[in-house]
């Protein structure tokens, strides 16, 4: 595939390790005192096991997987608000697949469908929109969950199907922000990480600016990256000079996807479909100012939480879940003490098993053949 | 019976109704209707012996073909029924063959449950039928006995077919997944993910246009060809559910063996990777219906490569990785550039990956 | 998260609803493009462009230049055009895992 293959050649991955192994070198770390580097996006996450990185890096440097995962950062009780609007006997619950295991309280998705509930899996939220215009005597919910990436597909089929004037389709709205979220992590009193590797497509919609406070107030390094495995790891060598060199600054890796500005098209329907919500709680870490994001009153007609009437109930974190501290960098996930006994792929407990990119899941899956395995 | 109401016996008739209904299953002329002109003729052309409840071997003639029976059953439920590269009735003969194959077994005879829900097409019934018959007789099995049973409308799916199959195993053959040893070497007999890829996108709901078909097939003869290549192979699975991870984890754990593959080696058709791509799948866990997983002694590995490929349904084969004493219990990947991962079996079905 | 990959559009499905065809490998799909459009273009310019897509919508143009850029940095660390050579050919040994 072009655009995909070159950045996945073995030849420059080798010589890439290589001068990251020098550079590393010359830093002055220790294994009991590696350098950290978070990798925001759950992508990333992914995308690190997939290839197998992190046995390829020196021991010197150790990827910490951040809180880049909507599906594992969705809080049980809208987990549960999201069952309540399936369960409805008029509705069509449209999803990504990705959301379909989450566990609420009482059930996820998936065993909501089991009961009989009707769940549909799509691509698109457009594939929703046409689930609607196909069943205008049913109720067709879509589950907007994501980061900026995903929040304009999500506005730009809210404003279609206003334009259509379709009235049997709304959006169940978890959208979440990265930049309060990583806000929050860094204003955390022993935030550790030396450096970030930022979301490659929340950047495209977003821009590069937004990030410039953490080089600028906090001093860290952060180079927005692609996905493939040759992008991560020239993206950590840039960390890596930054550090060499005494810097903090904003960089760009993935500049054939990422315009410095961002996507202005797409910027607009966010900025005009969504307001942020005072607070929005983040499963395992709490609730973060102004990290969601809801439709605003023209759209109301679209929001399914004023459309049906919703549980809203928190639903506390299981207590023995260290998911916070392993978003954070603090521990790592075989230090949790459910990790792989009472919290498997199987039966999550916490949000961090949730999705395949969640850095417990991962670690489960791949076997993190470093430490848990 | 004799008096004055008694008719004469008829004999039975076309089913011309449209659609099956509850009467077709219900013991009566109707179910010997179906019955007769449905199945019978299309399995056994017109003639066919007198329908009894069970089909007969004569022992001395399956004796002389090797040592032991192989049986087998399955289950068919697939949606849609059908699909790019076949329906569900090639299915069930191809996946019950495939499955008295891997054992080393030479298929004889199939049977076939029937479980139609009230309503269907008498269509597409028929377009089933003919599939199964058609896929039998290519394949040189005779679908010998069956059952049929129709249930009220929402009790099953349209469709659901159940195939059960004998075979003989050759004499002296003793094929099993507890058999690798460190130093065998695993191959593939083609593109994998086909069908996966195929169902996934019949059901319509990702809205993507592919030219992938299944890789549906009967994988009898291929296997005949393998065996005389390879007469000391150790181990072959057809990677149905699951795909060829799930064989791979199975094969790990039951032989005590580590399961090292190169991604590099695995053949993959190039729209199967996009789809996957685009997706967030991984290929290693999309079914076949067409492939299996053998594994070889070293010493047989390249004359067991070249018959695979000289077949028609092994013209891509591959050896994708090698048994090893290290990390007894787990299937590792070598990744692209060199990097190593632990192919794991999942939990359930895989999920796209999208947000 | 934000699972995104590179296709080209080959069609235009609807230049009212601002609708194209992309094509990844050989599988296709109907995409929204009103974040790539340019104003005042017609949409048949979009032929052949590269695009990054993001469920369903065309979220970035691909810069190929910029990939090029990146790739020739790339070509550039240390002093391994004749590595890299020897590597592709099969003479030097390929990756081990570091640990």
């Amino acid at each position: 595939m072009r655009f995909v293959d070159e950045f996945r050649d073995p030849a420059l991955a080798a010589a890439l390790i290589r001068e990251i192994g020098t550079i590393c070198a010359t830093l002055g770390r220790a294994k009991d005192d590696p350098v950290t580097v978070m990798e925001v996006c759950g992508g990333h996450t992914h995308a690190i096991f997939r290839y197998g990185l992190e046995g390829l890096l020196p021991d010197l440097i150790e990827f910490v997987h951040g809180p880049g995962c909507p599906v594992c950062v969705l809080p049980m009780g809208r987990v549960d608000d999201c069952v309540a609007i399936a369960e409805r006997p008029e509705v069509i619950f449209a999803t990504f697949g990705d959301a379909m295991r989450v566990p609420g309280s009482r059930k996820s998705l998936l065993q909501a469908k089991a009961d009989g509930a009707d769940v549909r899996m799509v691509y698109s939220p457009l594939d929703a929109l046409e689930l609607a215009r196909r069943n205008p005597d049913r109720e067709v919910v879509f589950f907007g969950l994501g980061f900026e990436t995903t929040m304009p597909s999500t506005a730009l089929t809210v404003q279609r199907a206003a334009r259509e004037r379709i009235t049997n389709f709304s959006l169940f709205c978890n959208h979440i922000t990265i930049i309060p979220t990583l806000r929050a992590l860094l204003e955390q009193p022993d935030f550790g990480i030396d450096g970030f590797i930022g979301p490659g497509h929340v950047s495209m919609v977003i821009g590069t600016a937004p990030y410039r406070f953490i080089a600028e107030e906090f001093r860290k390094p952060l180079v927005v990256a692609g996905f493939e495995p040759i992008d991560l790891l020239q993206s950590l060598l840039m960390i890596l000079r930054q550090m060499a060199a005494g810097e903090a600054r904003i960089e760009n890796q993935y500049a054939r996807v990422v315009p410095e500005r961002g996507n202005p098209s797409a910027l607009r329907a966010v900025e005009e479909v969504y307001e942020p919500r005072p607070t929005f709680e983040w499963r395992g870490l709490g609730s973060i100012e102004r990290s969601g994001v809801r439709l605003r009153e023209p759209y109301a007609a679209f929001d399914a939480e004023r459309r049906f009437a919703v549980p809203d109930v928190k639903v506390a974190d299981p207590a023995a879940c260290r998911c916070g501290e392993v978003l954070t960098g603090a521990v790592k996930p075989w230090a949790c003490p459910v990790f792989g006994t009472t919290c498997t792929p199987e039966m999550p407990l916490g949000a961090l098993m949730v999705s395949s990119e969640g850095a417990c899941a991962a670690y489960y899956q791949y076997g993190g053949l470093r430490g848990a395995a | 019976m004799n008096g004055p109401f008694s008719l004469p016996r008829r004999a039975p008739r076309k089913v011309t109704q449209p659609k099956v209904t509850l009467a077709h299953g219900g013991g009566g002329t109707a179910m010997r209707d179906l019955i007769e002109d449905v199945f019978l003729e299309t399995f056994s052309g017109a003639g066919h012996a007198a329908p009894e409840d069970q089909a007969r071997f004569d022992l001395s003639a399956l004796a002389a073909q090797g040592d032991r029976l192989a049986f087998t059953t399955d289950a068919f439920v697939v949606d849609p029924l059908f699909f790019p590269g076949g329906d569900i009735g090639k299915l069930a003969v191809c996946g019950t063959i495939n499955d008295l194959a891997v054992g080393g077994a030479r298929p004889v005879a199939l049977s076939c449950a029937v479980i139609i829900e009230e309503g269907l097409p008498l269509e597409t019934l028929r377009a089933v039928v003919a599939s199964m018959a058609r896929t039998a007789a290519e394949a040189g099995v005779v679908i010998v006995t069956g059952d049929t049973k129709v249930v009220a409308r929402g009790a099953c799916d349209k469709l659901f077919l159940t195939t059960t199959g004998i075979g003989v195993v050759r004499t002296g053959l003793d094929v099993g997944i507890a058999k690798g040893r460190p130093g065998d070497v695993v191959l593939v007999n083609g593109l994998l993910g086909d069908h996966g890829a195929a169902i996934l996108n019949a059901r319509g709901d990702l809205a993507l246009e592919t030219p992938i078909e299944s890789d549906c097939a009967p994988l009898h003869d291929l296997v005949a060809t393998l065996i005389a290549a390879a007469p000391g192979i150790r181990m072959m699975r057809d990677a149905t559910r699951g795909g060829v991870a799930a064989v791979l984890n199975e094969l790990a754990e039951a032989s005590g063996v580590g399961v090292r593959i190169r991604e590099t080696d695995v053949p993959l058709r190039p729209e199967v990777n996009g789809f996957c791509e685009i997706l967030g799948l991984d290929p290693l866990y999309l079914a076949n219906e067409g492939k299996l997983v053998a594994v070889v002694p070293p010493e047989e590995a390249e004359a067991a490569l070249a018959a695979v490929r000289a077949h028609l349904l092994g013209r891509e084969a591959a050896i994708i990785g090698r048994l090893a004493a290290e990390r007894p219990g787990r299937v590792v990947m070598e990744t692209r550039f060199g990097g190593e991962r632990i192919v794991d079996m999942l939990v359930g079905d895989q999920l796209p990956r999208i947000c | 998260m934000c699972l995104g990959i590179p296709g080209r559009i080959v069609a235009i499905a609807d230049e009212d609803a601002m609708l194209a065809v992309v094509d990844v490998s050989g599988v296709r799909r109907t995409v929204d493009v009103v974040c790539v459009a340019q104003e005042g273009e017609p949409l048949e310019a979009l032929i052949g462009v590269w695009v990054l897509v993001h469920v369903g919508f065309a979220m970035s143009r691909i810069d190929e230049e910029e990939a090029a850029a990146t790739l020739k940095v790339l070509a550039e660390i240390g002093e391994m055009e004749g590595e890299l050579d020897a590597m592709r050919t099969g003479s030097v040994a390929p990756l081990a895992p570091a640990n």
